[in-house]
């Protein structure tokens, strides 16, 4: 078992590194890194800030631009284009197919983000010549966008597995979108109550919570972050792509191949 | 033990978008196929002999009825590991080169990494691709590809190997390769399963054919017996209009073209026929055996409607 959904991981993997629309995203990503350098040299006395703010928000949204783009064809091109009955067509269970291709795409994701921090760190160190002890937290904004991408990939496999690239791309966009604001969607469904508070109350739960793992803003002026909220947002990253992943597993399960 | 065992095995789809309505892809199928049998599958395109393939491969579900494969449930995928498939038209992933690609395959049956070394090179060569193994697929052409296909389908030296439509798209010298191909693993014992509308390779290929037509079986058996069904007439090359009338009442089918005139008629009315010609002090040319195809077999199933019994 383990051996097959490595296999499909490392294809998966593969797949991505040989295609050269993600060197395009990762060069416009870099390039943002290097245009927020500039920003910061006219940016008198928040130079750090600005690069900080607007590096890792590069980072973040060409990563989320690859996990949705490669996540919305992880199955439905494999049906498309038929390389999935040769692949079914062995003893390969359905779910472990779902999960190969998840693991592949996040593992993908970690790669490229380790290539962008670096980039983005090489640019912090060119501005400011020294790091801080403060910049380790920087070091967990990044691993809250990776934690970004985990649901993120979850999420675009999910609508993989039922609907059309299209409308998967416009589905995942839409839910990363809402999650982002989904802590004033919280406090909007706070303020409401009885049967008119169900339903923001069940969508402010049910879309993922972005801006919990958006700490961006803060680590950029040098606050800490909790070890409670690293703890808080791991396993609800965890959680939520689990939950997701299964729910594309169980689609897929029952899906008719055509 | 029968490979393959399938028990009204059937498929109705839903079609239409508002109103959907049924429609029947394959009727309740039920059919056996011992071990070491190559087994046709003929029919014309939309037969729904694809349906049936995807169906014992798990990548569609029946409506009803049950299949067995290799004496399992065809859907444990335990059973898979002795499988081997080739879909039609088959594409494969395109940045991988032809050994990447079937290591990947071998790696997902089960193979060891050992293994998998050997087997690659020797399936390479097999195929008749041994230098292109380095070769990305996106180079490769379709008869090429379709090589490639029948190697990660017998990669993992399966028992059983489904093909569907081996020979389709292959030029005569890749469709004689395949041909002898799927002879060579008969020579091994492997039970192949094949479909194809091509039945000149089915005739020289399989010992058993069932025909299938608008997703309903219409007819199984030895290819052999069906063509000794279909033999014992005699083509018979005359000259001389006068004799006409007499084979004519001896219930022949005459084709004359000016004085030459032929005939096809049964081997136990071939006496009296030249009988008949030499009265009419006719010029007999040629009398040859009427060698029977599986197509004659084919075209009286197609126009069949009662479907014989499962053999």
């Amino acid at each position: 078992m383990i051996n097959r959904i490595s296999a499909i991981s490392f294809n998966t993997f593969r797949e991505a590194v040989r295609d050269r629309v993600l060197y395009n995203l990762i060069f416009f990503a870099l390039l943002l890194v290097a245009a927020a350098l500039l920003f910061g040299q006219i940016s008198i006395g928040i130079e750090r800030i600005v690069l900080i703010n607007l590096g890792l928000t590069a980072v973040s949204i060409f990563g989320i631009v690859i996990a949705i783009f490669i996540g919305i064809g992880l199955v439905s091109k494999e049906m498309d284009k038929r390389t999935l009955y040769t692949v079914l067509a062995r003893p390969v269970r359905r779910w472990e197919f779902i999960l190969g291709k998840f693991f592949g795409l996040v593992g993908t994701l970690v790669v490229n983000t380790i290539f962008m921090a670096i980039g983005f760190f090489a640019a912090l160190l060119y501005l400011v010549h020294h790091f801080q002890r403060s910049d380790t937290y920087l070091l967990v904004a990044i691993y809250f966008i990776v934690l970004q991408f985990v649901i993120v990939t979850a999420v675009a496999l999910l609508f993989s597995s039922f609907s059309s690239p299209l409308l998967s791309a416009v589905f995942a966009f839409a839910l990363y979108i809402i999650g982002t604001f989904a802590e004033d969607l919280r406090a909007f469904a706070a303020l409401a109550h009885g049967p008119a508070g169900w339903i923001p109350t069940a969508a402010a739960y049910l879309v993922p919570n972005f801006s919990a793992l958006n700490v961006i803003s803060s680590v950029a002026h040098g606050e800490s972050v909790a070890r409670t909220l690293i703890a808080y947002n791991t396993g609800y990253a965890l959680l939520y792509a689990a939950a997701a992943t299964s729910a594309a597993a169980l689609i897929f399960e029952h899906r008719n191949l055509k | 033990m029968a490979a393959i065992e399938t028990f009204a095995l059937g498929k109705t789809y839903l079609a239409g978008f508002l109103r959907k309505r049924p429609k029947i892809a394959l009727k309740p199928l039920t059919l056996t196929v011992p071990e070491g049998e190559v087994f046709g599958y003929l029919g014309p395109n939309g037969a729904g002999k694809t349906t049936t393939l995807k169906l014992l491969m798990g990548l569609v579900f029946p409506s009803g009825g049950s299949a067995k494969i290799l004496g399992r449930d065809w859907r444990d995928p335990a059973v898979r590991v002795n499988i081997g498939f080739l879909p039609e038209q088959p594409y494969f992933y395109d940045y991988l080169t032809a050994s990447e690609l079937l290591d990947y395959y071998a790696q997902l049956s089960g193979l060891a990494a050992s293994q998998r070394r050997r087997r690659i090179g020797e399936m390479l060569a097999r195929v008749g691709l041994p230098e292109a193994g380095h070769t990305q697929l996106r180079k490769f052409s379709k008869g090429m590809l379709q090589r490639v296909g029948i190697a990660q389908a017998i990669i993992h030296d399966p028992k059983l190997i489904f093909l569907d439509e081996p020979m389709s798209g292959l030029d005569p010298i890749g469709r004689r390769e395949v041909r002898d191909l799927i002879q060579s693993l008969k020579d091994e014992g492997k039970t192949v399963f094949f479909s194809t509308h091509i039945l000149s390779d089915a005739e020289a290929l399989c010992d058993r054919v069932a025909v299938l037509h608008k997703g309903e079986l219409r007819g199984i058996g030895v290819v052999q017996d069906l063509l000794a069904r279909f033999s014992g007439n005699v083509e018979i090359i005359w000259d001389g209009a006068a004799a006409l009338p007499a084979l004519q009442a001896l219930g022949c089918e005459c084709h004359p073209t000016g004085e030459t005139i032929r005939a096809v008629l049964a081997q136990d009315q071939l006496d009296a026929a030249i009988d008949a010609i030499r009265r009419a002090h006719g010029r007999l040319m040629s009398i040859t055996p009427v060698r029977a195809s599986l197509e004659d077999y084919f075209l009286e199933k197609l126009n069949d409607t009662p479907v014989e019994v499962a053999r």
